[in-house]
């Protein structure tokens, strides 16, 4: 079990350029810039997000979800169960939260290794307008596959541990930001634990640092991070980027992002080293097995990188953000979405599964009774959510309640038949044409008396792809 | 289906009409108070002579407490009911059935609505608790989507499209300026109707008719009763409702370029009036104009024009209150205003006052030159899944009907 079988990242398409907060401050930002999920998009989207990737490459159902994060929708009821619904998996497939720092990430993996199933770790990350902490930190999740030997792409050779109690950073509950202490005394404090949990990871692997191909570094502690670069001994050549200047680091997923970017590169039998730095250190020792051709992850991460081409100002990544309130429509706010008829319709909501006729006739939202044959109950559910489809009409609403207006909505007529009209999400409403293709994404549509209304929209195919999109 | 309809057993004898808009000077009571007062003092009436009612409001208030409390009816059956934006149309057909039954001799049909209150702009409407998944759209931008879906299907240029539209809330608010109950009583300029800030899609604020309070209400009577109220009642020729499946978000073949339900209601009511040819035989037509594309797709579904011409025929001037078959001579739901509950109320009463030859500076040529029947349509949904009201009066009695 202990073997990774797949891996799939998400950053958001979203793009703050650094040079904005500069400018609009008169201080902090700085160069480069940082992903930014969208106003409907949490840490539960993105891992849905990551997870579909994942999953809709590899042949594989998880016998558990393992969701880890810092940045929960909720706390306690389960966030990780949202996306077990999103991916359809069945009540028998395990669903936890591992949440709180970090740390939570390798925890999620190491309860993935050992159990089977998929971790998913996944982050928003936030800072108080101006700090160092907003400019260098980013959005994204990624998708950890665990399995059989037999379909490993890479084995974990080695992982070790060294725990520390001392106060590098923290978040008092309900507190939006977390406080960091002198950035000097983290550094030497890491110091220990960094050099203890290397050198233990690197004997019981039966290696040197010399062995090791890729090196991955990370941690929210910028100066112990630096720190352990400079002395572990470390080839610079074989330093794995660490995507700060185009992502920004993404809290309890960063070390996966920059983990995935390693093996989209990786030859049969190099080593990869992970060396994560959180209250103390964790090290990973992997080997890329043979299989690592054929298991690279379809998108690899530069590409889910350089397809983040839709600027958001600073202003309106201020809104999205909750920082700058922003004058809504004269309209009431949406209904919190109810609980027993959420239940009820749980695999539409969720799931985004519709119902056939018997002569094959797609009903969206699944319905008992047939529009063409006016047949009861002779349905059969339809899987959307992979499906591609085309706008039949559309229409940018100015008026309707959203957490960023204008509301963008198309009638959408799937492949393979099916119709739904749905909100569109990035999308640049100008460029809009009858016709267009369109996939659907797993988003929130608002929040409502503290709940969040998850559901599926649609975004064109091309907007990962295009350039230069411009947001508004 | 069945549709025998009722044609010439059932008479209008007596209508009233508030004046429709920003009613901060009046509560649902004052509204249903004059317009009620109104409908019976036309009819020669008084309130306590009326046996039945039959009050519509969306939202304005629930049972039949909403017009028995406020009257000081005593103890008379009062009915309450709601079908979206063709409300009012509902409780007029439900009190025209109780007549031509022969359960009761005289009935009120009333509507109204307090839309202004709430303080919000645009219609809101209560949903019941639900998973989230509606699609969030506004009225606006439900109908808005005709407009890319129309040029598309008939290629007509963005720019055309525009000046169309713009023709429609022209003529509307151009009717409208002479209509001393409408809520907007001003010509608007065609530069103005068009470089208006967008509310959906291309609709702009003058492509959406005016959120409004208002109550209207009509006095019915066996037709052979009707003279001894009025010298000129109008006789109900036909009268049909349907509530669509809700085909168009769910069935690709929709195209949104058509109402299903008001075709459907169309034909029934013309073959219970027995009219072929409705350009030519109607005098007029108040229809449902809640945003402007709604109003060029009317024009084809009730048979004014013919499929992908409606446009070329807004154009050239034939629903213009001077052309040939005048459609919102009082300025419709654009200009005078949309009290939801007593829309289709209010769109009788125009029909009222034109056929009888009351309607003043904006009296039609049409009834002068002999045509006796005006058409109402009303609907209340989003495009392809709605429920659609179609009536017929006529001044005159059918001979052998």
């Amino acid at each position: 079990m202990n073997s990774l079988i797949g891996y799939a990242a998400y950053v958001p398409a979203g793009r703050l350029a650094r040079q904005a907060i500069t400018q609009a401050l008169g201080f902090g930002g700085g160069g480069g810039t940082r992903a930014v999920a969208a106003y409907d998009e949490d840490s539960t989207t993105l891992a849905v997000e990551a997870a579909r990737r994942a999953l809709n490459q590899y042949d594989y159902t998880p016998t558990g979800i393992w969701l880890a994060t810092t940045t929960p929708p909720y706390l306690d009821k389960t966030n990780a169960t949202a996306v077990h619904a999103a991916l359809n998996l069945g009540p028998d497939v395990a669903a936890a939260d591992v949440i709180g720092s970090v740390r939570s990430g390798l925890a999620a993996v190491e309860a993935a290794a050992a159990l089977g199933g998929m971790a998913v770790l996944t982050d928003l990350r936030d800072g108080v307008p101006g700090s160092n902490e907003e400019a260098t930190a980013g959005d994204g999740a990624v998708a950890l596959l665990f399995g059989n030997d037999e379909e490993a792409i890479a084995v974990r050779l080695a992982s070790s541990t060294s725990t520390g109690e001392f106060l590098d950073r923290w978040r008092v509950p309900g507190e939006r930001h977390s406080q960091v202490w002198e950035e000097r005394f983290g550094e030497i404090a890491y110091a220990e634990h960094v050099t203890s949990a290397w050198h233990r990871a690197l004997e019981a692997a039966g290696l040197t640092a010399g062995d090791l191909d890729h090196v991955v570094v990370t941690g929210l502690h910028t100066r112990g991070t630096a720190h352990a670069v400079r002395s572990l001994g470390i080839d610079p050549a074989t330093l794995v980027p660490n995507r700060i200047d185009s992502v920004g680091n993404t809290g309890t997923s960063h070390w996966a992002l920059m983990f995935a970017d390693a093996l989209d590169r990786a030859r049969p039998q190099e080593i990869i080293a992970v060396v994560t730095l959180s209250d103390g250190c964790h090290v990973q020792l992997w080997r890329v097995t043979a299989d690592i051709g054929r298991g690279r992850a379809a998108l690899p991460v530069q590409d889910t990188i350089s397809s983040g081409s839709r600027h958001v100002d600073y202003p309106r990544f201020l809104s999205w953000r909750g920082y700058l309130a922003r004058e809504s429509p004269r309209r009431p706010e949406p209904e919190r979405p109810a609980a027993p008829p959420s239940r009820r319709m749980a695999g539409w909501k969720y799931g985004f599964n519709a119902s056939a006729d018997e002569s094959g006739f797609v009903h969206m939202p699944p319905a008992r009774v047939s529009l063409h044959t006016g047949s009861i109950d002779a349905m059969t559910p339809v899987s959307m959510a992979g499906r591609q489809g085309r706008i039949a009409t559309f229409t940018v609403d100015r008026l309707a309640y959203s957490m960023s207006p204008p509301v963008v909505a198309a009638v959408i007529d799937f492949e393979g038949g099916g119709r739904f009209p749905c909100e569109l999400t990035d999308v640049d409403a100008e460029s809009l044409a009858i016709g267009d293709t369109v996939e659907m994404t797993f988003r929130r549509l608002y929040s409502q008396g503290g709940v969040h209304n998850y559901f599926w929209k649609a975004r064109p195919v091309a907007a990962e792809t295009a350039k230069g999109g411009a947001q508004r | 289906m069945t549709s025998n309809g009722i044609r010439d057993k059932v008479a209008i004898v007596g209508m009233g009409c508030t004046r429709f808009g920003e009613r901060w000077d009046a509560g649902v009571d004052d509204m249903l108070i004059e317009s009620s007062t109104a409908a019976v003092d036309s009819a020669g009436l008084k309130l306590g002579d009326v046996d039945a009612f039959w009050l519509g409001t969306m939202g304005s208030g629930v049972s039949g407490l909403t017009l028995s409390r406020p009257l000081k009816l005593g103890y008379k059956p009062v009915s309450r009911l709601e079908n979206m934006c063709a409300t009012g149309s509902d409780a007029f057909r439900n009190a025209a059935y109780a007549v031509a039954s022969g359960a009761f001799d005289a009935v009120m049909a009333i509507g109204v609505e307090k839309l202004k209150d709430s303080g919000y702009s645009g219609l809101v409407v209560s949903t019941p608790a639900g998973d989230g998944t509606a699609p969030p759209l506004t009225a606006p931008a439900m109908f808005s989507l005709l407009d890319p879906a129309y040029r598309a299907k008939y290629g007509v240029s963005e720019q055309d499209m525009r000046e169309v539209l713009t023709r429609i809330a022209w003529k509307n608010h151009r009717n409208g300026a002479l209509n001393p109950r409408a809520q907007f009583r001003k010509e608007i300029a065609p530069e103005t109707i068009t470089q208006a800030t967008k509310i959906a899609g291309n609709l702009g604020v003058f492509d959406c008719s005016g959120v409004a309070d208002g109550s209207a209400a009509a006095i019915l009577v066996r037709a052979e009763d009707a003279y001894k109220y009025t010298d000129k009642p109008l006789f109900l020729k036909a009268v049909s409702l349907v509530a669509g499946p809700g085909r168009g978000p769910l069935d690709p073949s929709y195209d949104y370029t058509s109402f299903d339900e008001v075709t459907w209601s169309a034909r029934q009511a013309y073959q219970q009036a027995g009219i072929t040819d409705p350009r030519a035989e109607i005098a007029m037509a108040e229809v449902h104009d809640c945003f402007t594309p709604t109003e060029l797709v009317l024009m084809e579904d009730l048979g004014f024009s013919q499929r992908g011409s409606g446009w070329k025929d807004v154009l050239s001037g034939a629903f213009d209150r001077d052309g040939e078959l005048p459609v919102n001579p009082d300025g419709g739901l654009k200009s005078f205003g949309h009290p939801i509950g007593a829309s289709g109320l209010r769109m009788l009463f125009e029909c009222w006052l034109q056929l009888r030859g009351e309607a003043g500076e904006r009296q039609i040529a049409t009834v002068a030159s002999g045509r006796t029947k005006a058409l109402t349509q009303n609907l209340g949904g989003q495009p392809g899944a709605c429920v659609s009201f179609v009536s017929i009066v006529g001044s005159e009695l059918d001979p052998g009907a």
